[in-house]
């Protein structure tokens, strides 16, 4: 299976996804921002980080860059495209995926274990998962999801919200929530499924000796449903 | 401007030091040289009242592969593996802006390391701060905190560990040392020592702006309270395009272009430039019309003072130029040859085509001031009559949860959750431990880090003072795993023109220099910062020890939390009931007097060594050394981490109860022992005249004092876990 990981100038998880994709069986290659083509590929990740410092707005400046032209025609003819946590913030920003990531609740930065809830398992990414709850890692100064009530109805009536902010027994109350996110949404997809955003770094809980090893699971797992 | 003595005095110099100026030039300087020299001379760049006494410091060793004098030093970590490491202050810019002051500070550390070669691959700190209830303070620590994560986790680099306190010395005079470690493979290391004529000076990165201009100036002088005024002398920092300096300066250096390379810090163009010139005995020679300015109509004498951020200068191969011009415009920097090595040995500036400063390089440099400051030499107080009558009215519970919600003891979960500690994807430990650990990526090696520093004791007895922070950054290291190697030192002092603070000064170093020699933990690099002071009033003398420590199997790191029901804790090290200047006696008793404990280097050597020996064994489950706050305060830790209580023993001890919890002795540590090995254990120990007590064993929910005294798990973790927090919110 073929991955391809954007750096841009500022990305700083780029490495990591590296490492995350080719210890579960990727071939995976670093594509430039300033590259046009994108590589034959079966996913695409957006990595973490501080695309142009961030500056701006988070991501904005990143989604106007050269690949991502590319990245959206193969992300609308049904490509896989994964954006992680600045990742996501780009994809909003290219709205490829609804809603806007605002600065956190309480105005820190959050670097923490986090257990998020999937909702939804008819997608490629969570297909075949067999638990529903995971710890995962968050960093970053904004997650804190947002959208309009229209929004928030269609992306609940297409089943869109990928992940939820929990407690360990899956519970989504509001102390559970990192960052203020509206409904404790960690992540979201675009209607099709094709395209998921989210904060947490799965790729930085890819071994015990880690924050944790919940992050291989998800990775063994999109590995096989990619098959 | 016409240059006098009077001009001179308010660059900062001395009067005759302006007359050795003049002396060494045999003319008058003009403004551009007289600001190069005041650069050059001051306190800051040319540690002209510590240099004598740095002097004295053991800087060798099998592991040192570059001890103190470049950019930062380097050890040997085997398979042909180095670690580039070292500690810096940003002490006077954090007070006056504490924002930029730190993340400034965080990005020169890391400038520091990369600029030989290394990937940085970890972050600390060691911050100070005035009392809480100080009007400045909660502001301090939420932009100083800020700064450093604003810097940090912009930059992709963990911070996997530090230190943080809060003293009423630090009202006026906050500390914020930052340090970092990289990885470089020995053979790729840089240095910025230049070699060979006509070889092409580049200038890389941001361009120069006005910022920052004399801050090294600022930083070697007292506060008085005209400081608000200093602001623009704080450098602005712009992390994201140091992120980018440091790959487009990684990615020039996997070939074999460049000769030297060296950071714009403090005093920017002109130490730089200096200090690679005078490396290389060469001379250098710029054309300042082609440094690129960010601001129009900027002076030779502006540009050469700037302490912008972000920038480098290299000394590169003849005909590398175009090649390197394009890694720099791949990655969006500023890329500008701006002048060529000379065998003049002389700095020569031109702008507009005429000469503006032709000054030898000798003279900035070897001929620099050093003085041999007055110091007076500290007494040891005498021991604290403490009448134990002042105890009956103490209850151990209270005690405790005074001394865990302590601003200094209690948890820094507020601080290090700002902090992105887990990207790089190697951090094995966390803030929050004994040590920080990275694994060196793609190997079975991990690296510790821990930052030290103990204030109190240095004031109470500076040379004790001095040895007990090397002591305890050995102990931090050896708690997890970590065979030490080497430390690296910020000194931070108040005026060295003071002859009390000289002293402890002289005496702390002298106490350092002690116990890294007999540790055989040399100090490979390190900064002083003198001047923390605000008028007549100086910080308490804190030197802050940064070490490192290599863990060859990163599956045998050792963790405080408690492992197992029923595991054994032992201690080992003498329990003597040491109070004077113990957190207790100060907090408890507000009992201020007294010597600090005794710091008996034969014995640190010994049970440091004898517990790596039991952890290459594989018999320690889990290990915390003690320190502030006793016995008692590291085992509510390691409960509290491990959600396990413990049932204290009886103690053979024979010192009074709260002596023996809240003393604090030094070289001891607490270990969890399984049962079955305990026989083996005991053995070792006793093989190596270490001595061990058998202070209880590991149970659910409950630390169990005496027959009276219970605390539950819970209870301690509301006492540790919610000042800081509280505080921040309130």
């Amino acid at each position: 299976m073929k991955s391809s990981v954007i750096t841009f100038p500022g990305s700083n998880c780029d490495r990591d996804m590296d490492v995350a994709l080719t210890k579960f069986g990727f071939k995976n290659k670093m594509v430039w921002h300033d590259d046009k083509e994108l590589p034959k590929s079966d996913l695409v990740v957006l990595p973490g980080g501080f695309s142009y410092g961030d500056y701006l707005r988070c991501g904005s400046m990143a989604s106007k860059s050269k690949i991502m032209q590319s990245v959206i025609n193969f992300a609308k003819s049904g490509g896989l495209v994964m954006g992680i946590c600045n990742g996501f913030q780009i994809l909003v920003e290219t709205g490829l995926v609804p809603g806007v990531l605002l600065r956190n609740k309480y105005l820190e930065f959050i670097c923490k274990n986090v257990f998020i809830k999937l909702d939804n398992k008819d997608n490629p990414y969570f297909k075949n998962l067999d638990k529903d709850i995971f710890k995962f890692h968050i960093a970053h100064n904004e997650g804190n999801y947002f959208c309009t009530k229209d929004q928030l109805k269609e992306i609940e009536d297409n089943n869109q919200i990928a992940i939820y902010y929990c407690d360990d027994k899956g519970q989504t109350e509001d102390q559970f929530n990192p960052n203020g996110s509206i409904k404790n949404i960690a992540g979201i997809f675009n209607k099709k499924k094709n395209i998921l955003g989210m904060m947490p770094h799965p790729e930085r809980m890819i071994d015990q000796s880690l924050s944790g090893a919940d992050g291989s699971l998800f990775f063994k797992n999109l590995i096989n449903n990619i098959k | 401007m016409l240059v006098n003595e009077k001009v001179a005095i308010e660059h900062g110099l001395k009067a005759d030091e302006y007359k050795k100026i003049c002396e060494l030039l045999k003319r008058t300087p003009n403004l551009t040289e007289l600001g190069i020299f005041s650069a050059m001379w001051n306190e800051h760049c040319s540690y002209k009242s510590s240099r004598l006494h740095l002097k004295k410091l053991p800087t060798s060793g099998k592991k040192v592969i570059q001890g103190p004098g470049e950019n930062a030093g380097v050890i040997d970590i085997e398979d042909g593996d180095a670690i580039v490491f070292k500690i810096e202050s940003h002490n006077h810019p954090s007070f006056i802006e504490p924002y930029q002051g730190a993340a400034t500070g965080v990005g020169g550390i890391m400038r520091d390391v990369f600029t030989m070669g290394a990937r940085p691959i970890a972050n600390l700190n060691s911050i100070h701060f005035g009392s809480p209830q100080h009007k400045k303070t909660k502001n301090l620590v939420r932009g100083v905190v800020h700064g450093i994560g604003g810097y940090g986790n912009c930059m992709g680099v963990p911070t996997i560990a530090g230190q943080t306190s809060f003293d009423s010395s630090y009202n006026g005079n906050i500390l914020v040392n930052a340090m970092t470690l990289g990885l470089v493979k020995k053979n790729k290391i840089f240095y910025s020592k230049a070699a060979g004529l006509d070889k092409p000076v580049i200038y890389v990165g941001s361009k120069t702006g006005r910022d920052g201009i004399h801050g090294a100036s600022m930083a070697s002088a007292s506060f008085d309270e005209k400081i608000e005024e200093k602001k623009p002398t704080v450098q602005v920092g712009d992390p994201f395009t140091e992120k980018l300096l440091l790959e487009a300066c990684l990615e020039l250096m996997a070939g074999d272009s460049i000769i030297a390379i060296q950071d714009m810090g403090a005093a920017g163009l002109t130490s730089s430039s200096i200090e690679m010139a005078s490396k290389g005995n060469l001379g250098i020679e710029i054309n300042l019309n082609k440094v690129p300015c960010r601001e129009s109509k900027m002076t030779p004498y502006e540009i050469m003072l700037s302490e912008s951020q972000e920038r480098m200068l290299i000394v590169l191969e003849n005909g590398k130029e175009d090649m390197a011009k394009k890694i720099f415009d791949k990655w969006n920097l500023d890329f500008a040859v701006i002048g060529k090595t000379t065998n003049s040995k002389n700095i020569e500036l031109f702008f507009n085509n005429e000469q503006v400063t032709n000054i030898p390089v000798n003279t900035l440099v070897e001929n620099s001031p050093m003085y041999d400051r007055k110091w007076k030499k500290a007494k040891l107080p005498k021991k604290n009559k403490i009448k134990k009558e002042t105890y009956n009215k103490l209850k151990i519970k209270d005690v405790l949860k005074k001394i865990l919600s302590n601003p200094n003891v209690c948890s820094k979960e507020w601080i290090w959750q700002q902090y992105d500690h887990t990207v790089m994807g190697d951090t094995i430990q966390k803030p929050g431990g004994n040590s920080g650990v990275v694994r060196v990526h793609g190997t079975k090696k991990a690296v510790a880090a821990s930052v030290d520093s103990s204030a109190v004791y240095c004031w109470a007895h500076p040379l004790t003072g001095g040895k007990q922070v090397v002591a305890e950054s050995w102990r931090n290291l050896i708690s997890v795993g970590a065979t030490p190697i080497a430390i690296t030192n910020c000194l931070n002092f108040g005026s060295p023109e003071n002859e009390d603070n000289m002293g402890e000064f002289v005496e702390c170093v002298q106490g350092i220099g002690e116990a890294s020699k007999y540790l055989n933990f040399p100090v490979v690099s390190g900064n002083v910062s003198f001047y923390n002071q605000t008028k007549e009033i100086g910080i308490k003398p804190t030197p802050s020890i940064g070490g490192v420590g290599l863990i060859k199997d990163y599956k045998k790191m050792i963790t405080m939390d408690f492992k197992e029901i029923d595991n054994l804790v032992l201690i080992i090290g003498k329990t003597e009931g040491h109070i004077d200047q113990s957190l207790f006696a100060r907090t408890i008793l507000d009992e201020k007097n007294g010597p600090p404990p005794e710091v008996n280097l034969f014995n640190e050597k010994n049970n440091g060594e004898s517990l790596l020996n039991l952890i290459e064994k594989d018999y320690v489950k889990s290990a915390h050394d003690i320190s502030l706050g006793g016995i008692i305060t590291a085992i509510s830790k390691m409960s509290i981490k491990g959600n396990k209580g413990i049932k204290l023993n009886k103690s053979k001890n024979l010192i009074n109860e709260i002596d023996y919890l809240f003393a604090e002795d030094q070289g001891r540590y607490i270990l969890e022992i399984n049962p079955k090995n305990i026989k083996e254990v005991t053995e070792i120990l006793d093989k190596n005249s270490v001595h061990h007590e058998e202070l209880g064993f590991i149970i659910e929910n409950d630390v169990i004092i005496n027959e009276k005294t219970k605390v539950t798990i819970d209870e301690l973790k509301s006492y540790n876990t919610n000042w800081l927090n509280d505080y921040m919110k309130s």
